[in-house]
């Protein structure tokens, strides 16, 4: 149905949706504000912080996490966990380790069959979360330490070893190494090409969810998956796909990591999913689903990134780390829910 | 409209069994463009399958559905969607923290471009969301906001007004007045005789024949899955169909139960109210 679009009057009560509040509403907010504050703070106590070789070597850390933040997000904006994300990086790098290196498989074709097993992986959580209406949390878990174990029973059975190296001697190596793992100079200083790969997902991720139709089943999914369905979007179908997002994404940090360092540890990845959840949590997104940023998550990866290296430079002991995540995410937390309610509140 | 059209949707003796439960049995109605038809009914008198039987979620199990003058068959919901048949439940199918524009395209998005390039066409969207709702009398402060903070009143006429913009025909209103107050009430009925006037049949469902007979061309009373009429406005007025709906004997079976509990002046007024309804 077409229709004939008559633009009504500007309505005189739009004004009192200022911008101060347009700006305030937006989720990506609290982590854009706490990015801004920790690198004024780390940028005063440290010239090394501040410098284009340690701006490189913060955004590093940063990027790999980013792009894991970027996945999760979605993910969680559409109402699911996945405990399983940091594990799927080290069966990624595994896969493509071991294939390269013991069957001499090439490169190329080895980090293939890993993007293969990780849609797979991806496929499996959403079909049994969606299929089995349980929690998220719980199913991944399953997931997380069945992979768990897979990557270092599989790992020792096959090698003999827990750290699996030597594919820099394999063919396609080198290409492989340029597109993912190798440095870009800008200036006279180096930086990651994981870092390029970061921001374009972000970008890519966040025009998917806010200006595309996935986008908005993405929310709906999250929001209220029932009314949904009512409405003939695929809940489901958004879910599973969220899902295999997220492996996806855990397949180019694992492929990242494993070219970058021409090997891998059998335990690589364990314990970062929770640090994914929290860059997205710190960037907006609700926990209960159906809210959040794209970029938000980006940025809570980047505060992650900022702290890591800036607590080395201004040669702080390193285990208060964890401390300032906790303080971080409580903060997050409280700020996402008491700006949400006053924008609420002051829009009726 | 004249006698001789064929009514836009008529219902014809329509049955529903659960098992051995008799949902519904025997309902007959008709529904004319451009009038209401209420459904009036206390609960489990069998709304609910009756909108079902509509929105094609439940095939009668007997009896036939007539849409302008041909047998109708419905497989699913969205098959009563595609014919023009919108139903608006009790709990709308909206997402409250999702921006109205969303919402309102929510399932059906416009997009432009094409390829790996085709988007939500967000700009249209607005636009659209702002006009429909303008058309329907409710003027939209910014489309942006999260439908959660729209009153329930306002969160109805979104429902009814995408529902229009859709292409429907026929529009089933599933209890759109119940959860709210009066003035809350009497904005969803201007609604409802908005949608009305712009040549649509409504089958609008409720439990309360004050807010259906000032609006109803037709009424429909339901009462254990069993008709107890179907009437033109012209064959029962407002205190016969308050009778018919909060009948005399529940109203004396109520004084009862108060009696029991010792409530006597409640009980008492109760029976006096009974007697007035002339049971």
């Amino acid at each position: 149905m077409t229709t004939t679009v008559v633009q009504p009057p500007a309505d005189e009560r739009v004004a009192t949706t200022g911008r101060l509040r347009r700006l305030l509403i937006r989720p990506e907010i609290g982590a854009l504000f706490g990015a801004i504050v920790v690198l004024v703070f780390f940028s005063i106590l440290s010239d090394t912080f501040r410098s284009a070789d340690g701006v490189a070597n913060w955004l590093d850390p940063a990027s790999t996490l980013g792009i894991m933040a970027v996945a999760v997000g979605l993910l969680m904006i559409g109402g699911e966990f996945d405990l399983s994300a940091g594990v799927q990086t080290g069966t990624a790098a595994l896969t493509v380790a071991i294939l390269s290196t013991k069957y001499h498989v090439n490169v190329w074709l080895a980090i293939l069959i890993a993007l293969g097993l990780a849609l797979a992986i991806g496929y499996f959580n959403g079909i049994v979360v969606t299929r089995t209406k349980l929690p998220s949390f719980i199913i991944t878990l399953g997931t997380f330490l069945g992979l768990q174990g897979i990557n270092l029973g599989l790992t020792k059975a096959l090698t003999g070893t827990v750290l699996v190296s030597g594919l820099a001697n394999e063919g396609g190596f080198t290409s492989a190494h340029f597109l993912f793992a190798s440095s870009v100079k800008f200036g006279s200083h180096l930086f990651h090409v994981s870092i390029v790969w970061w921001i374009l997902l972000t970008i890519a991720a966040s025009y998917l969810l806010l200006r595309s139709r996935f986008g908005n089943w993405i929310f709906a999914s999250g929001g209220d998956d029932l009314a949904a369905r009512n409405v003939g979007v695929p809940a489901d179908r958004t879910k599973i796909q969220l899902f295999m997002g997220v492996s996806v994404a855990a397949w180019l940090v694992g492929t990242i990591g494993v070219l970058r360092f021409n090997g891998v540890q059998a335990s690589q990845g364990i314990g970062q999913e929770l640090i994914y959840i929290v860059a997205a949590v710190i960037g907006g997104c609700l926990l209960t689903g159906g809210y959040g940023s794209v970029v938000g998550a980006s940025l809570g990866a980047l505060i992650f990134g900022m702290v890591s290296q800036g607590i080395v430079y201004v040669h702080w002991d390193n285990n208060w780390f964890k401390l300032f995540l906790g303080v971080m995410l409580l903060i997050a937390v409280l700020a996402n829910t008491y700006l949400r309610r006053y924008a609420e509140r002051s829009r009726r | 409209m004249t006698k001789t059209t064929a009514p836009l949707l008529e219902v014809r003796n329509i049955s529903k069994f659960f098992g051995s439960v008799i949902s519904l049995k025997d309902v007959s109605t008709v529904v004319r463009a451009g009038q209401v038809t209420c459904v009036l009914g206390d609960n489990g008198a069998g709304k609910s399958t009756f909108i079902k039987a509509l929105a094609g979620v439940h095939e009668p199990d007997e009896g036939e559905l007539l849409m302008d003058g041909a047998p109708l068959k419905l497989d699913s919901p969205r098959d009563a969607l595609d014919r023009g048949i919108a139903t608006v439940y009790q709990d709308l199918a909206m997402i409250p923290l999702m921006a109205i524009w969303r919402n309102f395209f929510l399932g059906s998005e416009p997009t432009k471009g094409w390829g790996p390039l085709r988007r939500f066409d967000v700009e249209k969207a607005k636009k659209i969301t702002r006009s429909e709702m303008g058309d329907m009398g409710i003027d939209i402060r910014d489309p942006d906001q999260p439908v959660g903070t729209l009153s329930g009143g306002e969160r109805q006429s979104v429902a009814i007004a995408r529902a229009v913009h859709f292409g429907a025909r026929l529009l089933i209103l599933d209890e759109p007045t119940s959860a709210l107050g009066v003035k809350q009430a009497g904005v969803v009925l201007r609604y409802i005789a908005q949608a009305r006037d712009r040549g649509l049949g409504v089958i609008f469902i409720t439990h309360n024949p004050h807010h259906a007979y000032p609006i109803g061309n037709r009424f429909l009373v339901l009462k254990r899955g069993r008709s107890l009429g179907d009437f033109a406005k012209s064959e029962i007025s407002r205190e016969e169909l308050t009778r018919l709906m909060a009948g005399g004997a529940e109203l004396e079976d109520l004084a009862h139960e108060l009696h029991e509990g010792g409530v006597e002046e409640a009980a008492a007024e109760l029976e006096s109210e009974a007697r007035e309804l002339g049971v």
